[in-house]
């Protein structure tokens, strides 16, 4: 393994291949919990956690689990790494873990943590799964964050709890509601599509129903 | 009586799993291109949700009482093994439906509705029928979403749309608009 590889495990995550905002992967907690910067913060930490510790332990166990049961024996990893979670953030900051509810329990099946362990830790060795399993979180953590951020600024008029605009502010309300996390989250994939496509206006035909078809196969 | 036709029509509308709880995201955006494969994924989507219903109040009111911590692994294995098991008996079965359904049943698995229909019933205390009540209900109403949205879109490939609208992003916004409308049932209750 050389240098450059291990610098590109890290880094792909982050931008060239994000989680939510390339790959569409793990949608349902990045538009349902992200109306608070606050409850962003606290399941992008709790998903990162889940995701490094299950891909170091499968990628470790990866020559002992057999093929047929292997989706079932990540399962079963992930979901005691969530339990732990979900335990620490009850005892650490009970209120947000009240506001996040059972989301904290649906991080087991954020298509993200099963397909990095299926397309990735089930392969290679701990210390490059290692790699890119914190690559691939702190993508998921900018991605969340960045809608939290927007969500959060115009819906309610503060971030953070801290009034931005101030007091004469009229908050966009639906920003908050579901409606408003389909909306950000679809006019930022629109941008994406828009800025690629005037980076590189040749390859046309490569467009997002390969992304979602690659989606599928990963979830499989 | 009351409780659980409440119970079935506020997870199909007002609660509805796809649009305004954001439940089963990822086959919605996945395999929402037509409406036949939409309805298809919708019916095996309820089945595997009123059996996960009916496992979990069991679990709930048997096995997790002396043992709360392991709610979520038992969850998700039992589910695990629940879509499995339907896989083979479907393939054993009836060889044409096991080919239709293919991918989608697997897929079923790693479905957040499943797991949080589990979770909220917990949750909730639902008890055994207003449980098959929310089964049904949220199953009826992410059929519903799908094929809505597969309709939407079946238009949208004939349709002579900016190039750049084509994809997920759109897919996305389309579905807030659809959101939307769903919150209008909100209102059916307030009395």
């Amino acid at each position: 393994m050389t240098h450059a590889t291990a610098r590109d495990d890290l880094l792909k995550g982050l931008w060239k291949d994000n989680p939510v905002l390339v790959q569409t992967l793990g949608m349902c907690p990045t538009l349902a919990i992200t109306n608070s910067v606050e409850n962003g913060i606290a399941m992008g930490v709790a998903t990162f956690f889940v995701l490094v510790g299950s891909s170091v332990l499968v990628s470790s166990l990866r020559k002992l689990i057999p093929n047929e049961i292997r989706i079932t024996a990540y399962i079963v990893i992930i979901a005691t790494f969530v339990t732990v979670a979900d335990m620490v953030l009850q005892a650490v900051v009970p209120v947000i873990h009240k506001q996040l509810g059972a989301f904290i329990a649906l991080i087991v099946v954020n298509c993200i943590i099963l397909a990095r362990q299926e397309a990735f830790a089930a392969k290679n060795t701990v210390w490059r799964s290692f790699l890119d399993a914190v690559g691939m979180g702190f993508g998921f953590i900018i991605a969340l964050l960045l809608m939290c951020a927007i969500r959060e600024v115009l819906g309610n008029g503060t971030f953070l709890g801290h009034s931005v605009f101030g007091p004469n502010y009229e908050p966009w309300v639906i920003m908050v509601l579901p409606p408003g996390g389909f909306f950000t989250l679809g006019f930022m994939l629109l941008a994406i599509a828009a800025w690629s496509r005037r980076k590189a206006p040749r390859p046309l035909r490569a467009r997002p129903h390969d992304v979602t078809l690659q989606t599928q196969k990963a979830v499989v | 009586m009351g409780d659980v036709l409440w119970v079935f029509v506020s997870s199909m509308l007002v609660n509805n799993f796809t649009l305004i709880m954001f439940l089963g995201l990822c086959p919605f955006l996945g395999v929402s291109n037509k409406v036949e494969t939409g309805i298809r994924m919708g019916l095996a989507d309820i089945f595997v949700l009123v059996l996960t219903a009916i496992a979990v109040s069991f679990l709930n009111r048997f096995v997790l009482v002396s043992a709360p911590y392991l709610r979520l692994i038992a969850f998700i294995v039992v589910i695990a093994s629940l879509v499995q098991i339907v896989e083979m008996a479907i393939k054993k079965l009836s060889p044409t439906l096991f080919r239709e359904l293919g991918i989608y049943l697997p897929l079923i698995t790693t479905n957040c509705a499943v797991l949080g229909l589990a979770m909220f019933q917990t949750s909730r205390g639902y008890n055994f029928f207003e449980g098959l009540a929310f089964a049904l209900g949220g199953g009826l109403g992410l059929m519903l979403a799908l094929v809505l949205m597969a309709s939407i879109r079946e238009h949208l490939d004939l349709a002579s749309v900016p190039s750049v609208l084509k994809g997920v992003g759109f897919v996305l916004v389309l579905a807030g608009t659809l959101s939307l409308a769903f919150m209008g049932f909100a209102g059916l209750f307030t009395s």
